[in-house]
């Protein structure tokens, strides 16, 4: 642009505010927003009118108050909250990242919010209340992983939401006194487009439930809890045959001749139908009546369904589509060889464990599965699985056979358990991984590791951005060289491994460039974690301390950068170093 | 001070006390029972870890043999764990056996080099003492993990509402391998007591009726015997009610569901499957349940 500049006077934008805003609201993309707003303070000032959703990684890295200021319309807010490894019961009750505060000043500044997404937050019944009573546009709730509300809380939405289009209850830790809040839709309530309740435990209204489901025409996700029965499901599926999302609830009533093909006729319809959950104490008489809704599926949750290798084999006999697929290791080896030969499509593989305590290696899937499944599906690139047994050889081939892996999650169940044929450690198996699959995003690692594993994530993972370690390592050395080596690093989580304050201190310069790091049962003291407080100002540092450790042992330890600085609202237990 | 036992990683326990050895060498008996009464008396005098007033459990062996013991440290702040792990993996207790909040057990640690061994030593806890106190307030507690073994706290990873699902699910499975009971209560209408009885050890309706025949007979009076027709119309199971107790009683059972239902409609099978409970109904109650049973009982009489 060939602008005249005058000494004294700015030059003027090429156009008007109003086109430039224009222009950028089509962009989406997070990232893509965030290089805008560097760009010049009229682009960061355009930017910020125009994004309309926000996404916050860390609840207390930024303040409400931050945010508003900087974002006048917004009407979409997701936040994440407390640490991934409170998820498994390491983060201490009352930790910490409630809504409230967030809710009340998104009353003043977006009354006209509609959309809230919230994972590992704490959110009470009175937030709930207000949330439904203070936002009268709201439309879309999601709740995973959180804790502190009850069905209570579920029942001011459901009264008070009156475009609700979205509830998404997803895997929470809430007290379950009832199912009634379902009764509390009114009547003439009919925007629901997605309703999940799966993982609640009570017995909710049926005749409530049939009637919103009949009602709420462009109902398209529908996943219920298991008191809900085959018979009544029956029913909603005759009711709702525009479902693309359906998640059943128990598997298990006994149907007579007319009922099952009854069942059968309704999951007949739908042709439409991508993905499929639920399934709860499902048997092989009952899984026919699936086949027919199974030929578009591309994502199948099969993780609550205790299925043996031949009846997955037959199901997945039916879904030539299949993109996502979620099972237990009760389906075994043989299983995942039926995976491997009638999924070429598949991308996504998770391999929960239904007995994960134990340590019967005859349970379960071995290195076999995963192999067989690389050779049939080679566009996977996202794998969790669980197992008691791999060796190095494996997972080099497995890799070999895909080698787009963004995502590799592996758990070998023992901590500490090398290659079961060599009896070597399981750095090479990481070692093939990180140079054979550059596109790798995100880590977990297990087995017995020494620091070679960590040199060679350093070496190779070069757009690694979330890593997750447990009991592995020999020394301070392995983390070193994680912080050193790989520059795209956002997450790091740890938990008994022997890095101490050297390592710790190691990464001083790295965390501001890094959302979070998480060490627990590690080396670490408090005077190390002081030491990094001190040179880092711009860090939150915080210990957990709880009752009977000793006083200069740093048991947990959560580091993360933040504008917003230490935290306001932290419990006894978390110091703030 | 008490004996800790060795165990390598897998828990098999690779010493015998002392004392039991030198019992052995002195009584030089033959007879096995008197042996074995001899290693169980040396055993209650065993001194044993655990809490004042807590029985000292039987060790038992599972099926592969390994002895069972458990461990609970207090919550996830201590890592308790023994500085005795050697590169083979074994570790010794340390006798400190003080029950604070439990469920949550050792983490084992690396075992090269490491400097400052942090946190006190294991705590162990005799099995049966081991309650299942849930770590966070809130509904989300720990899974129903079997206590047997040594488990670490969050490990393997997996979310709580997927431990519920899954331990529910599996007791459910293991029915196939036949290793479970399945006990279920059975009451008689005007017996002062009830009774409990392994359905899963019979195998059709036949076994099941004469079983509880033999069982509530004292509280009949000649039902039984006049109505043993056991050779009539074959045993099917739509005879049960005829068999079983002849014109004045009808056997019922609740579902799954809790309902309940006339025993003989459905493949014995699906029947063991959704019983729930038993109840042997007096034929005057039984109306609208089994019109064909009361006929029969009219006829009979």
């Amino acid at each position: 642009m060939d602008c005249k500049r005058n000494r004294d006077m700015k030059s003027p934008p090429p156009f008007p505010d109003e086109v430039l805003e224009r222009i950028l609201s089509f962009i989406t993309s997070r990232k893509d927003r965030s290089a805008v707003s560097l760009v010049s303070k009229d682009w960061y000032n355009a930017e910020r009118w125009t994004r309309t959703s926000i996404f916050i990684g860390n609840c207390y890295s930024v303040s409400p108050q931050i945010v508003i200021r900087r974002f006048p319309k917004i009407k979409s807010v997701t936040i994440k909250g407390k640490p991934r490894f409170s998820d498994f019961n390491l983060v201490p009750p009352n930790w910490g990242a409630d809504i409230q505060a967030w809710l009340f000043a998104f009353a003043s500044a977006y009354p006209f919010l509609e959309e809230l997404r919230l994972k590992r937050m704490t959110v009470s019944d009175e937030s709930l209340e207000f949330l439904s009573l203070k936002f009268s546009n709201f439309k879309a709730l999601s709740l995973l992983s959180c804790d502190g509300f009850s069905t209570d809380g579920l029942a001011f939405i459901a009264s008070n939401s009156k475009n609700l289009i979205e509830l998404d209850i997803q895997e929470n830790a809430i007290d379950d006194f009832s199912g009634n809040w379902l009764c509390c839709f009114p009547e003439n309530f009919t925007s629901l487009e997605i309703l999940n309740f799966a993982n609640l435990n009570s017995d909710v209204n049926f005749d409530a439930l049939e009637r919103l489901v009949s009602r709420c025409r462009s109902l398209r996700v529908l996943k219920v809890n298991k008191n809900i029965q085959l018979g009544q499901l029956q029913r909603l599926l005759v009711k709702a045959p525009q479902l693309t999302e359906i998640g059943t609830g128990s598997f298990l009533q006994e149907l007579n001749l007319q009922q099952y093909a009854e069942l059968a006729c309704a999951f007949n319809h739908f042709k439409n139908l991508h993905t499929l959950s639920g399934l709860w104490e499902v048997t092989s008489v009952y899984l026919p009546v699936l086949y027919p809704a199974c030929t578009n599926l591309t994502f199948l949750n099969l993780s609550t369904a205790v299925l043996q290798s031949d009846e997955l084999a037959k199901v997945l006999g039916h879904c030539p589509r299949l993109q996502r697929l979620w099972v237990l290791d009760t389906v075994g080896d043989a299983g995942l060889q039926s995976v491997g030969s009638s999924c070429p499509l598949l991308e996504e593989l998770r391999v929960f464990p239904a007995d994960p305590y134990s340590q019967d290696i005859f349970h379960g899937v071995t290195e076999s599965g995963f192999l067989a499944v690389s050779r049939g599906c080679r566009r996977l690139h996202y794998v969790l699985y669980f197992c008691r047994q791999m060796t190095n050889a494996a997972v080099a081939t497995i890799v070999q056979n895909c080698p787009d892996f963004t995502h590799f999650r592996l758990c070998i169940m023992n901590p500490h358990q090398p290659d079961y044929l060599t009896d070597k450690p399981m750095d090479e198996a990481f070692g093939a991984i990180v140079k054979t699959c550059t596109k790798l995003q995100r880590l977990a690692v297990s087995g017995l590791l020494t620091d070679m594993t960590f040199e060679y994530i350093a070496k190779y993972a070069k757009n690694l951005e979330t890593l997750s370690v447990a009991f592995a390592g020999s020394s301070d050395w392995g983390m070193q060289c994680v912080l050193d080596g790989c520059p795209k690093l956002r997450k790091l989580e740890i938990r008994d491994c022997p890095f101490g304050n050297a390592a710790l201190l190691s990464g001083m310069e790295r965390y501001e460039s890094m959302r979070s790091l998480w060490m627990s049962a590690c080396n670490l003291t408090m005077n190390g974690c002081r030491l990094l407080a001190q040179e880092m100002p711009r860090l939150n540092v915080e210990v957990i301390k709880e009752d009977e450790s000793e006083d200069c042992v740093a048991e947990k330890v959560y580091v993360y950068r933040s504008v917003a600085g230490p935290r306001s609202d932290a419990p006894s237990f978390v110091l703030t170093l | 001070m008490s004996v800790p036992l060795e165990h390598d990683y897998i828990g098999f326990s690779s010493e015998i006390p002392p004392m039991e050895k030198t019992s052995e060498k002195v009584k030089n008996s033959n007879v096995v029972t008197e042996d074995d009464e001899e290693r169980r008396s040396m055993r209650a005098t065993e001194l044993r870890l655990g809490l004042p007033g807590s029985e000292s459990p039987e060790k038992e062996e599972d099926k592969t043999g390994f002895v069972k013991t458990s461990f609970t440290v207090s919550s996830g702040a201590k890592r308790g764990f023994s500085d005795a792990i050697d590169d083979s993996g074994k570790w010794a207790l340390t006798a400190d056996a003080d029950l604070q909040k439990n469920g949550v057990l050792f983490s084992p640690r690396c075992t090269n080099g490491e400097k400052s061994v942090v946190g006190p030593g294991m705590k162990e806890v005799p099995k049966s003492n081991q309650e299942k106190k849930p770590q966070i307030s809130t509904a989300n507690g720990h899974g129903v993990a079997p206590a047997a073994k040594a488990q670490v706290i969050g490990w393997p990873p997996i979310r709580s509402f997927r431990k519920n699902t899954m331990a529910t699910n599996a007791v459910k499975k293991d029915d196939d391998l036949g290793s479970v009971c399945l006990y279920v209560k059975v009451s008689m209408d005007g017996a002062p007591y009830l009774r409990k009885v392994d359905i899963n050890t019979y195998s059709s309706y036949l076994e099941l009726s004469s079983a509880l025949e033999k069982m509530f007979s004292c509280f009949t009076i000649g039902q039984f015997g006049s109505h043993g027709n056991l050779g009539r119309d074959g045993l099917s199971e739509s005879r049960l009610i005829d068999l079983l107790h002849g014109s004045e009683y009808v056997l019922t059972y609740e579902d799954k569901d809790g309902d309940w239902m006339l025993v003989g409609d459905v493949p014995w099978e699906m029947f063991t499957d959704s019983c729930r409970r038993l109840r042997i109904m007096k034929s005057s109650d039984a109306i609208g349940l089994a019109p064909r049973a009361i006929q029969k009982c009219k006829n009979n009489n």
